[in-house]
């Protein structure tokens, strides 16, 4: 027994220590590298060798780091609490369809906002609007697909359902594309990209609630979560109060996903993809170890996807969305291989 | 309070089960009329699909019984708060558990749940508890494996302990020895017998094994279309009980043996 509760805390202080240094060389990587005596004397609040290091170190890379590390960790645990509700491993904020539901929910915002005339249209599409559409967007899905589980017990079904939902979004941002603007229309294509970047300070702080406010939720959740490993009746018989649980996950969920994707658009595969990496390195489905250990992971995953996305040294930069993707796609296949079962 | 209340672990009075729908109410069983005393085995037998499993969810509390009332030690059971029940009743499924990722160790200190804090976090008198059930049920060898690399029958092991570490009561099983072969299904009932004795536990199990229950059990629930009856074994053959149980052309049962034979 102690002999596994002292690897598990090596596991966290490795994981502490491997979050901080993709930090730094994320703000240190991109089309200029700054050096990191720069980068430290700047977060210390001291000055940098060249007054642009200052303002870039501030009010660009400094907030996308920050944007990364929420991003990751949130949507890593939103993952994690889906796969283990609906008791489905290849379940994830963007297979469930809840990326696209938020997405949805952004789509009618952004365009649907030309319908309703420009006054109105640029009193909508403040960031807390955003944010409620888009996690919105993700409750109702959620809502839904819950609605079939309950009907359906089979776990092919949600995925499916899923996929539906990602279709439907799709046909509704055709319809409503055909009737907005062109600049309406560049900006939700913009965002359906996926972006860290340009993010303002009170944007980030409205990110850090939502995604405080999930985890916290999650942690509070973890001994209901780990009566739900053994199924809805093992978990009845335990005294777990299903129904209230599940609406308290599925809130999370949604603030978690909605909210992080309000900001940063529907991104891919983190979601889905962590939860097994991390079963990967410590093998229990423990909700009180794996919660914290996805969460630093999350972070990690998405920090080292912005600094690939950043192309260091070039000029260019790519969608995020694109390398988690790239990224993603083939990590979850060759776990599929490899262990030729997914297990949550 | 009088002592024939507390005499009875569960009782139950004019019981009748099955399900309801928005408008129709399909009676499966009525007029069940059990009593379960501390420190007995009860076999409860039936033919397919008359109603074993639904009489455990009913006596559980996870599905509601049409009329009637069931009481555990005294007290209605919808009267009980979620987790007082789980204090006082445990069950063993016969669903596999959704993840199949826990360790053996993991999986039955989760029995510990109505116990812990919010957190779950266990106490030492948690981990004795949950050591003596790993004890009790002889699982210790592989206490450090996953659900998914034990057989069927070390899962069904694993599957007791974790009801004993929830240390209540009752145990209810539900057909505890399906998927296991003729020795493992005799040890599972062993060990079911064992424990009533040894731990002064009611526990309640629907099987098929017959002929083992009769062996073992204290007492035994025979279901049938029309009625429910319990007693102990010998009593129920000396009855004719279980001629009752499955359509005559097919088997019959010999009271001498204690056996069901294949008619010709």
């Amino acid at each position: 027994m102690m002999e596994t509760r002292q690897s598990y805390s090596i596991v966290f202080i490795l994981l502490t220590i491997l979050l901080m240094v993709c930090f730094i060389a994320n703000i240190s990587l991109g089309s200029v590298r700054i050096p990191l005596a720069d980068v430290f004397s700047v977060l210390f609040g001291g000055e940098a060798s060249k007054e642009s290091f200052n303002y870039i170190v501030f009010d660009y890379r400094l907030p996308k780091a920050i944007t990364a590390l929420l991003v990751g960790g949130g949507l890593a645990i939103s993952g994690l609490l889906m796969q283990t509700l609906f008791r489905n491993p290849l379940a994830g904020p963007f297979v469930l369809g809840l990326s696209s539901g938020a997405s949805l929910g952004v789509a009618i915002l952004i365009l649907g906002a030309g319908a309703l005339g420009g006054l109105v249209g640029g009193l909508l599409t403040s960031q807390w609007s955003l944010v409620i559409a888009s996690a919105l967007g993700s409750f109702l899905v959620l809502l839904a697909v819950l609605a079939v589980t309950l009907r359906i017990k089979d776990t092919m079904a949600i995925l499916i359902i899923g996929l539906m939902f990602g279709s439907v979004t799709g046909a509704v941002v055709a319809v409503l594309s055909y009737f907005s603007s062109a600049e309406q229309l560049q900006q939700f294509v913009f965002w359906s990209f996926g972006s860290l970047g340009n993010q303002s300070w009170s944007g980030i702080l409205i990110l850090s609630i939502c995604t405080l406010v999930g985890v916290v939720i999650s942690f509070f959740s973890s001994k209901s979560l780990n009566a739900l490993l053994l199924g809805e009746n093992y978990a009845k018989s335990m005294g777990v109060r299903i129904k209230r649980t599940t609406l308290v996950i599925i809130v999370a969920t949604s603030i978690l996903a909605g909210g992080i994707t309000a900001f940063a658009g529907p991104i891919a595969f983190v979601g889905l993809a962590v939860p097994h990496l991390t079963r990967q390195w410590i093998t229990t489905s423990n909700h009180r170890i794996l919660l914290p250990a996805v969460l630093l992971f999350g972070s990690i995953i998405m920090l080292v996807c912005d600094i690939v996305a950043q192309l260091p040294l070039s000029e260019y930069t790519l969608p995020i969305n694109a390398i988690t993707s790239l990224i993603g796609a083939p990590v979850v296949i060759w776990l599929l291989v490899r262990k030729r079962k997914l297990l949550f | 309070m009088n002592s024939e209340k507390t005499d009875n672990v569960l009782q139950t009075e004019d019981l009748s089960i099955g399900y309801l729908s928005k408008r129709k109410k399909t009676t499966i069983a009525q007029d069940i009329q059990l009593k379960l005393k501390s420190g007995t085995l009860i076999g409860l037998v039936g033919a397919n699909g008359i109603g074993k499993s639904t009489l455990l969810r009913s006596l559980c509390g996870m599905q509601k019984h049409l009329g009637g009332t069931i009481k555990i030690k005294g007290k209605e059971i919808h009267t009980y708060h979620p987790v007082e029940l789980a204090t006082l009743l445990s069950v063993v499924l016969t669903e596999a558990p959704a993840s199949r990722n826990l360790t053996t160790t993991e999986f039955v200190s989760l029995g510990r749940q109505p116990h812990t804090n919010w957190m779950g976090k266990l106490s030492e008198l948690d981990r004795s508890k949950v050591e003596k059930a790993i004890e009790q049920t002889q699982i210790a060898d592989f206490r450090e494996k996953h659900c998914y690399e034990l057989s069927d029958g070390q899962m069904q092991r694993v599957a007791i302990a974790r009801a004993l570490a929830q240390d209540t009561e009752i145990i209810l099983l539900d057909e505890p020895t399906t998927h296991l072969d003729l020795y493992h299904r005799a040890a599972i009932l062993k060990l079911l017998k064992k424990l009533s004795v040894t731990t002064g536990k009611t526990i309640l199990f629907s099987t098929h094994e017959i002929d083992l229950a009769i062996q073992l059990a204290d007492e035994m629930i025979v279901m049938t279309k029309n009625k429910t009856i319990t007693g102990s074994p010998r009593e129920l053959i000396r009855q004719g009980h279980f001629d009752a149980l499955f359509p005559k052309d097919t088997i019959s049962f010999d009271a001498d043996s204690g056996r069901f034979t294949i008619q010709n």
